[in-house]
Formats: structure tokens, C-alpha cells, sequence
């Protein structure tokens, strides 16, 4: 019982063959070598395993890989450019956004959703948004203000 | 956490997706958000899975004359963001726009909550005060089901074997009604405790209550005498009458029905305000 998929992941193509109960975030970490999405709660509250599958943020470990054949998959890893973080990343860095890190692939990767759907959000608008990302380090306010400081064109 | 082992198959059209359901073992999977934790937990086990997810033919939302055409496929997310629906049938936009988080609601479908009938579900509020239809299909067959003969029990529906849903049916909603969906809720999962969804006209009132009990139903008792007294309070003291309430770490049964009133109350004034 194995399928062939054939994805493209941070706009590199690969085709794999895997088990179809096999999930996005195991297939992305195990088979890809992309440790960047991390495994928190596996029961898809935490958002841990956020990353964007054909424009959308999903949570990878409610995701079988096979369902993304023929999907374009970002992960964190694919997002700074050259060497460049890209703006939301550097935010996060700047308004210190994270402690452990451990959220932060996930939380990076919602941020960039709410920003792309409504460039200009209210807080209470980020803070909704982020609602299906869990942070047990930084009682979000640095978070809200990375995303904020995106939104006011001070991420790069 | 890994579910069981499985057979996948991926169709390119509902009529293969329909003949692959007719076997003995075989479950449609769309969006996965219900499905796919509850195969992780092995609460599910199929023997095969039919990834209906990627079907054009049942993603698309249109308006034909008097009512919404919503294909079961069609995401949270697709809904949400529909001007049409926003338009048309702004109850359906505002219950939507509720669903668990941004990732969920980018990935879970209509037709699958439906579906799943969780008795903590947010649309099936929606769908019984809206009186929405279902085009069930499967092999051979097509029928069409009213939401309270849908939701039969506690993660259960009136579908068959073999059948999945096709489409969701709800009515354009006219000028002069107002919507509203009130909802308590339960902040670690995301699921309503209690949701009321409410449509109000000077012609007639709807109300469809979720969470209290083992499935969604419209409260037409509480129906009747907002429609005789135009009073909320004495309208929503009604809603929780001879409901068989849930009851669990979040919420007693008498608190439940306790919410369900404040709740329904919300909702009326709520929609109400809105008739314009």
C-alpha cells in the first residue's frame, strides 16, 4: 500500500513514495528533511505544524501526504530569500517575538496568511487570527506586535 | 499519532468517487479536520479512504433565483470569503467565520461538517435556521434531505451507505431580515459550548440551536411565541424546554440550557437590530 506523490516544496519538485496514512508534518521532517515545522500537539490545536499548501496555511499533522500530491508546499525553511529573512521573520527577530522558538515556524507561517487576506488588521484581528497557533513563552504581545510591525511596513 | 492502515484512491470525478463508495470499508474524505483526528486517536478506522477533497464538480458556490447552491466541497474559508454569500446569505458568513482557526477553516469543508454532525458543530446551528437542504448522492441514487431529518443523533446522519453530500441548499435571504449567531465558546478547542443562530423578518422568526443537546435543532417553541410577542426574553426562556442537554467538564446540563437561554436572547435582539 504505497503511493506515489509528486509535490513541490519551497519550489524545489520531488516525488516520493509513501504510505498513505503517512502525515504531511512526518513526511516533511522524516522523508523531506525539513525540521523546520515542529510537533506539538498533534491533535491539530497548537499550530505548531503550520505551513502553506497552495497559498494556504494548514496544520500539516492533520494532513495526509498524500493529499498534497501535485500541491505547492512552503515551510518556513523556504521563506527567507539569498540569505534575507523575509519581513515577517525579521520582524519576529526584531520585536523579539518568540523565547523558545519552538511555536514560532507555525506562527510565522499564520502571520503571513492574516497579512496577505487583510494587510491593515485591527489587534483584536491579529489576535483572532493567531488563535489556532499556541505560544506557552511570550504571552503573544511580542508576537502581535511583529505582526503588527509587518503591517506598517517595518518587517525588512 | 498514526491511524491505521489504509487504501487510498483519489477519483477525478464524483461518478468514480460514487462507484469506489459503494464498496463495503470505503469513506469519502474531504477536508479531513474531523475525520483525520479521529482516525489519529483510532475513534476511526476505514479500511479506504475516497479523497473527494479535490473535486471541482463539488466546489462552487452560485445563487439560482431564490436560493444558494453551495457544493459540499466548498471550503470555510471559500464560504467566509464569498461576497455572494455575504450578500445573499450573511447568517452562513457570520456562523462561518466562527469555525475553529484560519488553518481549519482553510482545509474543512461544508458538506463534511455536515457530515461529521458533531453536536458542538457551529454550522448546523445555521443550518437548521435556515431550514438548508441536502442533495445526498451516491450510486444510482440522489435525494434531497431537510437539516432536521439530517441530524439524527449524536454524530449521526440521515446519510446512507455509499452516500456523501453533494450540495447544500439555503434560501436568499430577503430584504428587511436580520441574522445573528451567538456563540459560547469553549476557548481550548474552539467548539461551541452552546451557538444560537437566528434569522428575524416581521414575517417570521427562525432559530437553530447547537451544542446543548446530541444534535442541532430548531427550537419552534421558542419560535412561536417570539412570533406572538415580539419578546426575547419570554422567547429564549423557551429554547432549552425538553432538550436532552449534554454535560461535561465545560458545562453541566442545567448551565448548558442556562446558556442556551442567555444565548438565544443575544441572538434575537442581536438579529433584530439588524432587520434594516
Amino acid at each position: 500500500m504505497q503511493t506515489t506523490i509528486h509535490v513541490t516544496i519551497n519550489g524545489k519538485k520531488r516525488s516520493d513514495t509513501v504510505e498513505p496514512r503517512l502525515l504531511l508534518i512526518h513526511y516533511l521532517r522524516e522523508t523531506v528533511g525539513l525540521t523546520g515545522p515542529h510537533i506539538g500537539c498533534e491533535t491539530s490545536i497548537c499550530g505548531a505544524c503550520t505551513v502553506n499548501v497552495d497559498g494556504k496555511a494548514i496544520k500539516s499533522c492533520a494532513m495526509f501526504a498524500v493529499q498534497a500530491n501535485g500541491c505547492d508546499v512552503l515551510t518556513i525553511e523556504g521563506l527567507a530569500r539569498d540569505g534575507k529573512l523575509d519581513p515577517m521573520q525579521q520582524a519576529f527577530w526584531n520585536e523579539h517575538g518568540l523565547q523558545c522558538g519552538f511555536c514560532t515556524p507555525g506562527m510565522i507561517m499564520t502571520a503571513k496568511q492574516i497579512l496577505e487576506r487583510n494587510p491593515h488588521p485591527t489587534e483584536a484581528e491579529i489576535r483572532d487570527g493567531l488563535g489556532g497557533n499556541l505560544c506557552r513563552c511570550t504571552g503573544y504581545q511580542h508576537i502581535v506586535n511583529a505582526v503588527k510591525a509587518v503591517a506598517a511596513g517595518k518587517g525588512a | 499519532m498514526i491511524s491505521q492502515q489504509f487504501e487510498y484512491s483519489a477519483p477525478a470525478t464524483l461518478q468514480e468517487a460514487l462507484d469506489l463508495l459503494a464498496n463495503e470499508g470505503a469513506k469519502p474524505l474531504a477536508g479531513g479536520m474531523s475525520l483525520i483526528p479521529m482516525m489519529k486517536l483510532r475513534l476511526a478506522a476505514p479500511e479506504q479512504l475516497i479523497d473527494i477533497g479535490r473535486l471541482r464538480e463539488l466546489n462552487y458556490i452560485r445563487r439560482e433565483g431564490e436560493q444558494m447552491h453551495i457544493g459540499a466541497g466548498t471550503t470555510h474559508w471559500d464560504v467566509e470569503s464569498s461576497p455572494i454569500v455575504r450578500a445573499h446569505c450573511p447568517l452562513l458568513s457570520e456562523t462561518v467565520s466562527n469555525i475553529g482557526d484560519i488553518q481549519v477553516r482553510n482545509r474543512g469543508t461544508i458538506g463534511g461538517s455536515a457530515a461529521h454532525a458533531d453536536p458542538s458543530a457551529d454550522y448546523p446551528a445555521a443550518f437548521c435556521a435556515l431550514e438548508a437542504q441536502f442533495k445526498l448522492v451516491k450510486k444510482g441514487g440522489e435525494r434531497v434531505v431537510g437539516a432536521s431529518d439530517f441530524f439524527v443523533d449524536m454524530l449521526t446522519t440521515a446519510l446512507e451507505s455509499g452516500e456523501i453530500i453533494a450540495e447544500v441548499i439555503v434560501p436568499v435571504e430577503q430584504r428587511g431580515t436580520g441574522v445573528s449567531y451567538q456563540k459560547c465558546v469553549q476557548p481550548a478547542s474552539g467548539f461551541a459550548i452552546v451557538g444560537v443562530a437566528v434569522r428575524v423578518s416581521s414575517e417570521f422568526v427562525r432559530i437553530g440551536v447547537t451544542g446543548l443537546g446530541a444534535k442541532a435543532y430548531r427550537a419552534t417553541n421558542a419560535e412561536e411565541i417570539y412570533t406572538s410577542t415580539h419578546d426575547a426574553a419570554k422567547a429564549a426562556a423557551v429554547v432549552a424546554d425538553g432538550a436532552d442537554s449534554n454535560s461535561d467538564i465545560h458545562a453541566s446540563a442545567s448551565y448548558r440550557k442556562h446558556l442556551a437561554r442567555i444565548y438565544t436572547q443575544r441572538a434575537l435582539k442581536e438579529a433584530a437590530s439588524r432587520m434594516g
